[in-house]
């Protein structure tokens, strides 16, 4: 298990005194401090890891925000932020000596703007409430994590969430153009709007991805996309998973770009058909989904490019979508895969390297080695376009020693993305979940200038701390020079 | 004044390490062929980073490019073409514009965050650099992001080192993602709209579901100066609608946005790469006579007013549209944009349309005594020193390129 920083006991001694200010602040029942109701906010997605804040508060106005964060500012109060709790990285775990600041109050769609095709947004709104506000004019918004149902655009920011359309349409970062953001000091600033790029450097695509260790974003405006004018879904079977990997990159090498490409392995597909039904082949080793969108002329020219290079790459079965509800049903069982695999085993352990994608094939094979060195089950759900990896290790909380076993098997398949010239997190965040791998892709320079930009807002360490950084350097020693005048290796200007 | 020309990352390192120690500050350039953006600069120093060039790794259907920041545009955009891929973001050559020789670098491009008329559709040049290698102001080596498509490890230090104009870091390595390039081209061009009506015909396009990937309106007399005949020769105002892909798609996408927005005159992939690349090289405000050029960013439905207070503003403002809008070219003749380029009555413009203007194309004694990026609210301004106090605590990298200070 990953250790939270010790808890501030002089902040616990203040606990009475903390809350009380923080209820002058939020009145009624937007301070918790009641033992069975903080339970509540426990954990997020990542429920191995469970620690109720010290007190949450859920704030209805940004003045309160503002307010809020000043008060913890200057009483060196911790504050972890939290939008619905669907991080899978533990982005959201609280604090013992923190305040949970919880944004589910701000749920409100601000402006709908079809001329700039734009929506602004308050941070608790869902993901897919963007889209359902304006899909009625033919727009939607483009970025659809499979939680997009409960997660908020807050939370997506935070994390610079991804989904199964971000090969063609990017992740949040690519899609979110303003933002207005709290900082620990409780100033109100903003990045960005309905413009485009930054004057001076670009804050805003540093807030987005920054997993709430910057400030609280208390509005958010989003670029709208025009829904493609048709799309069509194939389901493709392969008697191996080389093979499907094989056909990942024969398609992107041909100059396919899909709306999405995603894999499941045999175990996968199996747990999603028996909760969907979603037609799956079930005798298949592994199942890819492709999604081609365009004009209808365009469409059929892809949906038989693609079949051609899977035939060629090993395809046993290949079935396109004949009407939107089947290609919808396709779908289905892929945005409920994690779901379906909660059903077949007591936990599960989810994670989120990304490989090139030429590695998919070796680095599943390797995975399905691992499964007998850690003696646990592993289902792979993936963006095999983006090479975004899903591995999901079945354990039994209940068991003991089990999570210990699927923590070390999910950090070897962590460390083996690495390895393979591959990164630690895709989508979800390193959260506390990949706090302690971080030095397997960064050295210490790397992590020390990460946390100077850090410093620049928030020099106290006080916002979501234990979270990204393996250890939290004090902001004076990572500004000091380690130079001193004159004593470098130039006696003389030197020319090379 | 010396000028260092490391050829490696551990000599660039070296440099700087010393630069930090004594103090003295470096201009950095490649091809220099930016050196007229920003504000100008008094460095001691110049670090030479051309010879940092060369692919590293390149793999197509990985869709990655590993370069050194030196490494010639030209010569990668041939390299991508013999793959049938491109950079998406159109990056735009301004040598003329800026009254510059020499060849433009990625590094170049990436540090300025320069993006062509695709912009609008396909991201910027920060959307799409996944990683790099550079040298902070303390002279360390250090990295950040990945050689993958899909990654959130650790802040998104790529988005803060793109359109940092070199302030924050040397970069000694990009990684950028590449995209296959689309098999045709076509334009539609409207003629005869007023601006108001234009900027409203390109929303209904990009609202369509047809695919616009690129969107730009040129007023009559911009419009004289295209090299593109079916574009100069009207003697009308044209607005441009282009559309990329297959030849079937973009045939069917044709007709169907024709439909949607009336007769148009259809350029062919030829001439659709000649006009797109002159307007990314904001080739229609190049008149004779002495000009400053500005470039504004408003919200794009505000961008006709805007031009209308222009010009109301200057007898002399000529402007041209692209990204819908989203991006309004403005030109003035130096004499009546007088000693500051005309900022005051330009930033008075677009106050209240939310974005904002940057002198491009002017004199050195005009830049240095105007803001040439604009101004930032108090508290990001002092925020954005901060930063920079964490990358260049001296202040040793492009002092003063961005803003007095920074």
């Amino acid at each position: 298990m990953i250790a939270m920083p010790e808890p501030d006991r002089a902040v616990l001694a203040r606990r009475a005194e903390i809350v009380a200010a923080l209820r002058t602040i939020v009145p009624g029942e937007g301070v918790i401090d009641r033992a069975a109701e903080l339970s509540a906010f426990e954990c997020d997605g990542l429920t191995a890891y469970r620690q109720p804040p010290m007190v949450a508060v859920l704030p209805g106005t940004t003045a309160q925000v503002v307010e809020v964060l000043r008060y913890c500012a200057m009483n060196g109060v911790k504050v972890v932020p939290r939008g619905a709790g669907t991080s899978l990285s533990g982005g959201a775990l609280p604090l013992a000596d923190g305040v949970l600041l919880g944004m589910g109050k701000f749920n409100r769609i601000r402006e709908v703007d079809v001329a700039n095709r734009c929506v602004v947004a308050e941070p608790g709104v869902t993901n897919l409430a963007i889209t359902q506000a304006v899909e009625g004019l033919g727009l939607y918004y483009a970025p659809d994590p499979s939680s997009q149902i409960a997660c908020t655009i807050g939370g997506n920011v935070a994390e610079n969430s991804g989904g199964v359309h971000c090969l063609k349409y990017g992740l949040t970062t690519n899609n979110v153009i303003g933002v207005e953001l709290a900082t620990i000091e409780g100033e109100l600033l903003r990045f960005g709007g309905k413009h485009f790029d930054a004057s001076g450097y670009d804050l805003l695509g540093a807030i987005i991805g920054s997993e709430g260790m910057l400030g609280v974003v208390t509005e958010v405006t989003v670029r709208v996309l025009p829904k493609p004018p048709g799309a069509r879904a194939l389901l493709i079977g392969f008697a191996s998973v080389e093979g499907a990997g094989a056909c990942v990159a024969g398609v992107i090498g041909a100059g396919v770009i899909p709306g999405g490409m995603e894999i499941m392995d045999k175990l996968a597909v199996e747990a999603a058909e028996a909760f969907v039904h979603a037609g799956y082949p079930l005798d298949a080793a592994a199942l890819m989904i492709v999604e081609l969108d365009g004009c209808e002329a365009e469409v059929d020219a892809l949906v038989a490019e693609v079949e051609a290079i899977a035939l060629e790459n090993g395809a046993t079965s290949c079935r396109s979508s004949r009407s939107e509800r089947e290609r919808l049903l396709f779908w289905a069982g892929r945005k409920a895969a994690f779901p379906a695999v909660g059903r077949i085993s007591p936990d599960y352990y989810c994670m989120d390297g990304t490989i090139p994608r030429r590695e998919i094939g070796r680095v599943l094979r390797r995975i399905e080695a691992m499964e007998g060195e850690y003696g646990l089950r592993c289902a792979n759900v993936f963006h095999a376009g983006d090479g975004n990896l899903h591995p999901l290790v079945l354990y039994d909380a209940n068991k003991p020693g089990e999570l210990d076993r699927a923590e070390a098997f999910g950090s070897a398949i962590l460390r083996l993305c690495v390895d393979v010239g591959g990164v630690l997190t895709g989508e979800h965040g390193v959260g506390v979940e990949k706090r302690d791998l971080m030095d397997t892709m960064f050295t210490e320079i790397d992590l020390a200038q990460q946390q100077r930009l850090k410093c620049a807002f928030d020099a106290g360490g006080l916002l979501n701390p234990g979270k990204v950084f393996p250890q939290l350097c004090r902001c004076a020693e990572l500004g000091r020079m380690h130079v001193s005048g004159g004593a470098l290796p130039f006696p003389d200007l030197p020319r090379f | 004044m010396s000028t260092f020309t490391p050829s490696d990352a551990r000599e660039t390192a070296e440099t700087v390490a010393w630069a930090a120690a004594e103090g003295r500050a470096l201009e950095i350039v490649a091809g220099g062929t930016k050196r007229g953006l920003g504000r100008p600069m008094t460095t001691e120093h110049v670090l030479d980073v051309s010879r940092l060039a060369g692919v590293v790794t390149y793999e197509p259907a990985e869709l990655v490019l590993t370069v050194r920041p030196g490494e010639r545009l030209a010569a990668i955009a041939a390299a991508l073409e013999a793959e049938g891929q491109m950079l998406a973001f159109e990056p735009p050559d301004w040598r003329q514009l800026l009254g510059s020789s020499g060849e433009q670098t990625l590094g170049g491009i990436v540090a300025c965050n320069l993006s062509g008329p695709r912009r609008l559709r396909a991201g910027a040049a920060r959307d799409f650099v996944l990683g790099f290698s550079a040298v902070n102001g303390f002279g360390e080596t250090w990295k950040a992001g990945g050689k993958v498509v899909k990654n959130v490890t650790g802040y998104d230090m790529a988005k803060l080192q793109a359109g940092a104009y070199g302030t924050l870091s040397v970069l000694t390595e990009i990684t950028v993602k590449t995209t296959p390039r689309p098999a045709t081209s076509c334009t539609l061009a409207l003629a005869g709209l007023d601006d108001e009506a234009a900027i409203a015909a390109l929303a209904r396009g990009l609202n369509s579901p047809f695919e616009v990937t690129g969107a730009a309106h040129l007023p009559a007399r911009s419009a004289r100066r295209s090299g593109v005949g079916a574009v100069a020769g009207g003697a009308a105002a044209v607005t441009l609608l282009r559309l990329e892909g297959p030849p079937a798609s973009v045939a069917w996408r044709a007709d169907a946005l024709e439909a949607l927005l009336g007769r148009a005159v259809r350029l062919g992939d030829a001439e659709t790469r000649a006009v797109w690349r002159e307007l990314g090289a904001v080739a229609p405000l190049l008149g004779p006579g002495r000009r400053v050029v500005w470039r504004l960013c408003p919200t794009p439905s505000r961008a006709a007013s805007l031009a209308g207070a222009c010009r109301a503003a200057f007898d002399s403002a000529e402007v041209f549209y692209d990204w819908g809008g989203g991006l309004v070219w403005l030109a003035l003749d130096q004499a009546e944009a007088a000693d500051d380029g005309g900022a005051a009555r330009v930033r008075a413009a677009i106050a209240g349309m939310g974005g904002h203007a940057t002198l491009i194309a002017a004199p050195d004694s005009i830049r240095a005594a105007t803001p040439v990026f604009q101004p930032e609210e108090r508290g990001v301004a002092l925020l954005g020193a901060r930063v920079k106090r964490g990358f260049d605590p001296r202040a040793i990298l492009n002092p003063g390129r961005l803003r007095e200070g920074l």
